[in-house]
């Protein structure tokens, strides 16, 4: 049975992924390639920060402590947040965030996709709406990926690079705690086991149509389903909750 | 000298049965490019339901020279203009 604190946890998971991610993605604003992709990735930005401002203000009301969803975003402390670690490691360049943003896209479209059937109306609603923004996101990425990948020697090397440094953190994507078992067991949540081989089929057909070899990783990254993340995630929450750190509950 | 990648121009069709207006320019290295730009930059607000790109090489426009010889003959031929139909009340794209 799902607990309370389970599917508050749930939320937490689903708006921090978004607000981890759009704070990267947001990083890129004025250092896009060029005019047109900036604006691009900002936009893309800007999809998962209101993603995130949607499951995260449902959150709140679920925990049933008065807290917003601004609350949850700038004062929690780094062991609270329960993003997958990919959301939180840095861009490195352009092919290497096109890299990440294909797995990452590719992920989320079918997990909005499972949620759109959520019993939870709510999850439902939210994730209706995601996914179409996923969708384009996968496009958007998967299209640089043909593009880099069969460009120039230095943009494959670049892109396999990318897929290098990131394929150790895609194991985590599909991890299933008990709390996120109970969840799927009662149609709210999704059974992030039966995504992975769908992922697989989605992801590596592009790869292959990329030039792109798929990474021989012995170890999976993990962690995250407890609050455990990578030296990259307090230094994002230093800065994204500096202001709120340095002027509790300032107002402007 | 534009080292940003080609140039297209942008058609945004505002709704179902309007025409493509030019909303502006964008880079693109092919097609699929160009839409994606395009969408990015002039549909952000919601103002489109359709796109068109075309490669800016492929217009050919008129000489501003011309401009006289072109237009000027047809400023004095109010005939031309439909003013003495009375416009159906309703008749909203007319």
């Amino acid at each position: 049975m799902t607990t309370h604190n389970a599917l508050y946890k749930y939320l937490l998971f689903l708006g921090d992924n978004g607000l981890i991610q759009g704070h990267r993605l947001s990083e890129l604003c004025s250092n896009g390639p060029i005019l047109e992709e900036d604006l691009a990735m900002t936009n893309l930005a800007l999809d998962h920060i209101g993603r995130a401002q949607a499951f995260l203000k449902y959150a709140g009301e679920v925990e049933g402590k008065g807290r917003t969803e601004d609350d949850l975003a700038y004062k929690r402390g780094e062991r609270e947040f329960y993003n997958n670690l990919i959301a939180e490691l840095p861009n490195g360049d352009f092919a290497c965030t096109m890299a990440r943003m294909l797995i990452v896209s590719s992920f989320e479209y079918l997990l909005f996709t499972a949620l759109c059937t959520s019993k939870n109306a709510t999850i439902a609603a939210i994730a209706a709406k995601a996914v179409k923004e996923a969708k384009y996101h996968f496009m958007h990425s998967r299209d640089w990926c043909y593009r880099l990948g069969k460009g120039t020697e230095e943009s494959h090397r670049r892109l396999q690079n990318g897929f290098n440094e990131f394929w150790m953190f895609t194991g985590e994507l599909f991890e299933m705690d008990a709390d996120f078992a109970a969840l799927a067991n009662d149609g709210i949540g999704a059974d992030l086991t039966v995504l992975k081989p769908q992922w697989l089929t989605l992801v590596q057909p592009i790869l292959a149509d990329s030039n792109i070899a798929i990474p021989n990783v012995d170890y999976m990254q993990t962690g995250s389903r407890n609050g455990i993340h990578t030296e990259y995630l307090g230094h994002i929450l230093s800065e994204m909750q500096y202001l709120q750190r340095a002027y509790p509950d300032a107002k402007w | 000298m534009d080292t940003q990648l080609d140039l297209w121009e942008v058609f945004i069709q505002k709704k179902d049965g309007s025409e493509h207006a030019h909303a502006g320019s964008v880079h693109a290295s092919d097609s699929k490019m160009a839409l994606q730009n395009a969408r990015d930059i002039y549909t952000r607000r919601n103002e489109g339901t359709s796109i068109w790109v075309v490669p800016s090489n492929y217009i050919t426009a008129s000489n501003p020279e011309d401009a006289q010889m072109l237009f000027d003959p047809s400023t004095e031929k109010v005939y031309r203009h439909p003013t003495f139909y009375v416009v159906p009340a309703g008749a909203k794209q007319i």
